[in-house]
């Protein structure tokens, strides 16, 4: 059948459009699921406006106006003619007269930059253990017990712990942001493997199985060969599911970090931290923590909701219904 | 699955010695020194006394070894002995006094034993963060039914959207929240829990009623996304099997066919991830006792860490581990007791 000159006069449907790849196919399945649809174009925003945000608002979010201080934002007009408001600071400004809105958008990089850089380090490390430990049978029950006790590490004291008690010195040999930044980054990423990792062993352990891999492995084609061509591609899209959750878990955990307050410093705002910050004032300045937690929270939805859609799109199964 | 439980608790044996060693050697290579407080003009010799009488002067092994020893067979002894002299349960047997003259593990902070300390905290962490849980439970499993029950109904679509936002706000969002709307826009509920507050008479069972019912709810919020979630799925894995239809063919009521049949099948898995979900009542609930200042363990690990206090922080730990690992091992058993297909043998 698949040489179509020799049967010309075949009933076949002749394929009137051009055959899909597969990740057409998954975007097309992904467009279906609204939730997903509408959370990747809000993290697209929000990425966007965090990225670019900076250049066209350029208040400094650290400058100090005590003339302009405690300024509510410019809704607040709408309902409290007498709101101290001014659109010099849309969002209004904090105790110390700096600008909200410039503090929410380079909070957000750092929150942001924070959440990637972690979900990137804990999937790579997942990956590779999952891998090595599903494809080497020698070395699964002993990266597998690892991972096992790692899971019964109780992470956030540990977190709470490893974060004071390093605090010091990295601060001292990176400065206090980069300091913060590698430690925060490094402990989320060390501590958030274990889901990916047992995921992706599950896979790779019926994966290696299957005649493609004996076929790659009878034409004599090395193990790491096998796991970079034929294995990695075929686990991508639990990896990438697990990663969205990763993201996520990590974008909150940084901002409880932040907001038990051993997470950075005061002067280099996140979003939990601007949230801790406004806490204490929050019955006369409800916004400060309304809109940093809004941030995070509607962040982290859209996240999960892609994470949603991409579980239905990349699962073949459900992918033609 | 005696067999196997036997096997589990000594495999369990190891794990809590690496455990232990993991934040023990954590909090050895940190830089924090206990005697950073101590002023400048205190000579070093006599700091390196107070050093030593805080039990630092001695080598790594050796401390490692005396915590051991302090927290596993010193610590029972005092319970042991706890029992005997004050329960009236264990009253009646003369006084063990298995425990004395020996050296506790001992705070930093107060010089008071840690367990001591810890055994005040958990009456506050217990009511909060357990009633919570249960009634987080209580919620979500009607949730989870009928979602399932009714797939893709209107019902379920908002199920999904809520527990999608449980997942999603945290609790240093949510608690803050409910504050400001609860405690300050409308005044009906305290924003601070009042751990000193005693219930005598109904007046003031309402007022520990309503301190409670917002960090019940923070906490509520996020178990109830989770078990529903799972409940939802473990549902509608079992509503399509034979033996559901051969129960509706019978002519069972449909009510019977869901709440009985599917139901209890449905619980299996459910129950065990509740029993998972235990231990993190203890260690989950430290930012929301932060919000709402209840004085539980959580905050009791917050402040030790910031004060410096190693043996605490490091039984504080361990014991969340210990947790984390018992309530594995009777999730396991659990779900080879309650389901007869699983064999682990």
């Amino acid at each position: 059948m698949t040489d179509q000159s020799a049967t010309p006069k075949s009933f076949e449907p002749v394929p009137t459009a051009p055959p899909r790849s597969q990740w057409a196919d998954v975007w097309r399945q992904f467009r279906r699921h609204k939730g997903a649809l509408f959370g990747g174009g809000f993290l697209l925003f929000i990425t966007l406006a965090v990225l670019i945000g900076p250049y066209l608002w350029t208040v400094d979010p650290q400058k100090l106006n005590i003339r302009f201080k405690d300024i509510r934002p410019i809704y607040t007009a709408l309902w409290d003619g007498d709101a101290k408001v001014n659109w010099a600071h849309p969002l209004g400004s904090d105790n110390l007269g700096r600008d909200i809105l410039a503090n929410l958008l380079s909070g957000g990089r750092a929150s942001m930059a924070v959440g990637w850089a972690a979900m990137v380090i804990s999937v790579v490390i997942g990956t590779v253990i999952g891998v090595v430990a599903g494809f080497f049978k020698r070395l699964d029950g002993l990266f597998m017990r690892f991972t096992d006790l790692v899971l019964s590490l109780p992470i956030l004291p540990l977190l709470l712990v490893a974060v004071t008690l390093f605090r010091q010195p990295l601060r001292k040999n990176f400065g206090p942001e980069t300091g913060m930044f590698i430690l925060i980054v490094a402990i989320i990423g060390i501590t958030s493997w274990m889901q990916t990792a047992r995921i992706v062993r599950g896979e790779v352990l019926a994966l290696k199985e299957r005649e493609f891999v004996l076929a790659a492995r009878s034409i004599g084609t090395k193990p790491f060969k096998i796991i970079t061509r034929h294995l990695l591609p075929n686990v991508l899209s639990p990896i990438m599911v697990s990663a969205t959750l990763g993201l996520a878990t990590a974008i909150i955990t940084e901002s409880a970090l932040s907001f038990l307050g051993v997470g950075f410093p005061s002067d280099f705002p996140t979003w939990g931290k601007l949230l801790s910050d406004a806490v204490p004032r929050m019955e006369e300045f409800p916004e400060r923590v309304v809109l940093p937690g809004l941030m995070i929270s509607l962040t982290v939805l859209s996240v999960n909701y892609i994470g949603d859609g991409l579980r239905d799109a990349l699962d073949p199964r459900i992918r033609g219904r | 699955m005696l067999t196997y439980t036997i096997r589990r608790l000594l495999f369990s044996i190891p794990t809590l010695l690496f455990i232990s060693l993991i934040i023990f050697l954590l909090l050895e290579l940190a830089p924090g020194d206990p005697m950073a407080q101590v002023p400048l003009t205190v000579p070093p010799e006599v700091k390196q006394k107070m050093r030593e009488a805080l039990g630092l002067g001695e080598p790594l092994h050796v401390r490692y070894v005396k915590w051991l020893i302090q927290f596993f067979w010193v610590e029972p002894q005092v319970f042991v002995d706890w029992l005997t002299r004050d329960t009236w349960l264990f009253g009646w047997l003369p006084d063990t006094a298995f425990s004395e003259g020996k050296l506790r593990v001992i705070s930093w902070q107060t010089r008071s034993p840690v367990m001591d300390i810890v055994i005040q905290r958990i009456p506050q962490t217990l009511w909060v963060v357990g009633l919570a849980y249960v009634v987080g439970i209580l919620i979500a499993l009607p949730i989870g039914i009928y979602s399932a029950y009714r797939q893709y109904s209107v019902f379920d679509q908002a199920g999904t959207f809520v527990t999608m936002i449980g997942f999603s706000i945290p609790p240093f969002f949510t608690g803050p929240l409910l504050i400001v709307v609860f405690a300050v826009g409308l005044g009906w509920f305290p924003s601070i829990y009042d751990t000193t507050h005693v219930v005598r008479d109904w007046a003031s069972f309402k007022i520990q009623l309503q301190q409670m019912i917002m960090p019940v709810m923070v906490l509520a919020l996020q178990t109830t996304a989770q078990i529903s979630r799972f409940m939802r799925s473990s549902m509608l894995d079992n509503l399509n099997q034979d033996y559901v239809r051969t129960a509706r063919a019978k002519g069972l009521k449909e009510s019977v066919v869901v709440m009985v049949h599917v139901l209890r099948n449905s619980m299996i898995p459910v129950v065990t991830v509740i029993a998972l979900g235990i231990p993190s009542i203890f260690g989950g609930a430290i930012i929301t006792e932060n919000v709402f200042k209840v004085n539980g363990v959580g905050q009791l690990l917050l402040t030790a860490l910031f004060a410096n206090d190693l043996p605490m922080v490091q039984t504080l730990t361990f014991i969340f581990a210990l947790l984390i690992v018992v309530f594995n091992l009777i999730a396991d058993i659990l779900y080879g007791l309650l389901d007869p297909r699983i064999r682990y043998d």
